[in-house]
């Protein structure tokens, strides 16, 4: 479905004349534990993506980011449980749709890039995605397997698709992996974390991929990660995760150059700068965030606000509103508020 | 080999590697015995109380390395000097007494705790395995060291699998610490934290060296952290060590392509001057 502009997020709709391709709406998601009852694990998210976007998201384990991915594809652990909100995605709420539906709408339209290609050849792997999702003879699916692989191995398709997994290297395997999510064509692809495991010079060369990806095929993508200094010179906009709830949200480069949320502020400070500020010596203490964010949640108030160094009275007694700081930048954080 | 001021020119080296070998027996797709160099000719110094970081990309020695000074493998050749004696040709009985000195981090604390025990028992274990400290000293030496660590002594009965990200790798340098090493190898300790808990380990090793004196190798592919924790950085690449020197001169400038090249992959996040000033 194609939202009206007056059911889009505040301020977005003075930035973006585009309609979004995915809104998430009012998000909540909580995972049942036994005893404890339920436990939430996303509240309240509410984001549009572009087409053609390329969304960062920003988290630390606890945040909820991989509840959210989860959430998009409605591929959730069995303990948890939607209870709030939307997800409109080309006139279908994909909470709402039934088993036949998501699996039109799986791999075809949204697919995930999962951390771990399985231990078949990998040609194989990605031909049988091509086979599920698309009726193609043999020749018509093979045909379309090599297509996809030259688009990931522009030099060695033949070769690769050939290989097992154990004898590729980390990022060949993260190539496999986005082979396979981009085969039957989405136009959007959702990826958690998916580099956190290579070192930076591969890291580099899979968001590269990405980036080469969205300019041919105009994918727009959800790229979750813990590590903002990733999303630099990658991502468009960036949505900063905290205890379930939207710290920030705004371009990339307000919010990676100039971040409001006291959270945002913190965790870009505890990263080492020994590059870019020269005066730093090293062996200096980082300004680490004191706590820990999965064991220091108050029942209500700010969910930052234990770890906070700005901290008010008010944070404690309700949570804060969003607010817009430009047609572009939001923030909850009663500092913003007036 | 040039050493960081505050150390006196006549001191001990802790550890001396020199020219370590290590290759590996492997077949190739047609079945045809190959070798794999792993390690070829691998020499440096650490100094006691300062940091070695060793950076490279995956597959250039680094972990081989760290396994070859924890004695988990034997060098094909070369040697092992800690405090001036060599580790590969002492007796059983004597590398029982330098083996506890130098002890191993791994990046995943979740994999090497046993979720079957207590925080307790983890830190128990090496204690009486020494068999030198009776009960009283055992419970002790815990309540001292969860302290050190900044753990809170609540959570001696809980499980590993109970603790945060965070909680467990300070777990994992609790138990390291239990028998007062002198060496700690750190395999890419934080990479597998978030960054705001990286942060707060790397201000624990800061904060131990200072009060232990503890000496450090810190193996990583992070080279803004390796920076910021380390006096001399190593620079490896397919099992050699290409370039070595003080950690900023290595950052500013760079001799070789290698080190260039991991220098411009990490990843940066330039922040605006408002936000330095802070």
């Amino acid at each position: 479905m194609i939202l009206p502009q007056h059911k889009l997020e505040g301020g977005r709709k003075q930035v973006y004349h585009m309609k979004a391709i995915l809104e998430i709406q009012d998000l909540h998601v909580s995972y049942r534990s036994s005893g404890s009852g339920l436990c939430p694990a996303l509240t309240g998210v509410s984001f549009g993506l572009m087409p053609g976007e390329i969304m960062g998201v920003l988290g630390e384990s606890g945040s909820g980011k991989s509840t959210l991915a989860g959430s998009l594809v409605r591929l959730l652990p069995a303990n948890a449980r939607i209870t709030r909100g939307a997800v409109q995605f080309e006139g279908t709420d994909l909470l709402r749709a039934n088993a036949d539906e998501l699996r039109q709408i799986r791999s075809r339209r949204i697919s995930l890039i999962f951390q771990e290609p399985s231990t078949m050849r990998v040609g194989e792997q990605v031909r049988q995605v091509l086979a599920a999702h698309d009726s193609l003879g043999k020749g018509a699916l093979n045909e379309q397997t090599r297509q996809v692989f030259d688009q990931v191995f522009p030099e060695e398709a033949d070769r690769i698709s050939h290989s097992y997994p154990h004898q590729l290297s980390g990022g060949q395997r993260q190539r496999v992996l986005i082979a396979q999510a981009i085969a039957c064509g989405p136009s959007v692809v959702i990826a958690d974390e998916p580099t956190a495991s290579l070192d930076p010079t591969t890291q580099m060369e899979i968001l590269g991929v990405f980036r080469n990806l969205r300019e041919k095929l105009g994918l727009a993508m959800i790229f979750i990660t813990h590590n903002p200094a990733l999303l630099c010179g990658f991502a468009d906009r960036v949505l900063v995760l905290y205890a379930g709830k939207v710290a920030e949200c705004g371009s990339a480069e307000t919010v990676l150059a100039s971040p409001r949320h006291p959270y945002t502020k913190a965790l870009f400070h505890s990263i080492p700068t020994v590059f870019d500020r020269p005066g730093n010596t090293r062996k200096t203490k980082l300004p680490a965030i004191l706590g820990d964010s999965a064991r220091s949640l108050p029942i209500r108030g700010c969910p930052f606000e234990p770890r906070c160094t700005e901290r008010m009275d008010t944070c404690k007694e309700r949570e804060p509103r969003r607010v817009n700081l430009s047609a572009s930048h939001t923030v909850s954080c009663f500092k913003y508020e007036s | 080999m040039k050493v960081e001021a505050t150390i006196g020119k006549n001191m001990q080296p802790l550890l001396r590697v020199e020219n370590l070998v290590k290759r590996y027996a492997k077949r190739s797709l047609a079945g045809t015995p190959e070798e794999f160099l792993a390690l070829d000719g691998v020499s440096f110094t650490v100094f006691p109380g300062t940091t070695l970081a060793v950076v490279g990309e995956s597959g250039s020695g680094k972990s081989t390395l760290a396994a070859c000074l924890a004695c988990l493998e034997s060098p094909t050749a070369g040697s092992i000097w800690f405090e001036g004696r060599e580790i590969a040709k002492l007796e059983e009985r004597a590398s029982r007494q330098i083996r506890p000195q130098i002890q191993l981090i791994f990046q995943d604390p979740a994999s090497s705790l046993n979720p079957r025990w207590s925080v307790m028992e983890v830190l128990a274990e090496p204690l009486i395995l020494q068999r030198k400290f009776t009960r009283e000293e055992i419970d002790r030496r815990i309540s001292s060291l969860l302290e050190r660590v900044g753990l809170s002594p609540d959570i001696v009965e809980r499980s590993p699998t109970e603790l945060s990200g965070g909680q467990r790798q300070r777990l994992a340098i609790a138990r390291a610490l239990a028998l007062e090493p002198k060496l700690l190898i750190l395999d890419e300790a934080l990479s597998a934290l978030d960054c705001s808990v990286q942060a707060q380990i790397a201000n624990l090793l800061v904060e131990l060296q200072g009060s232990l004196g503890m000496t450090y190798l810190f193996i990583t592919h992070d080279l803004a952290m390796a920076a910021h924790l380390a006096d001399e950085i190593a620079v490896m690449d397919r099992g050699r060590i290409v370039e070595q020197g003080q950690a900023q001169k290595i950052l500013k400038q760079p001799e070789q392509e290698t080190t260039r090249q991991l220098l411009a992959a990490v990843p940066r996040l330039t922040l605006a001057p408002p936000l330095l000033e802070q």
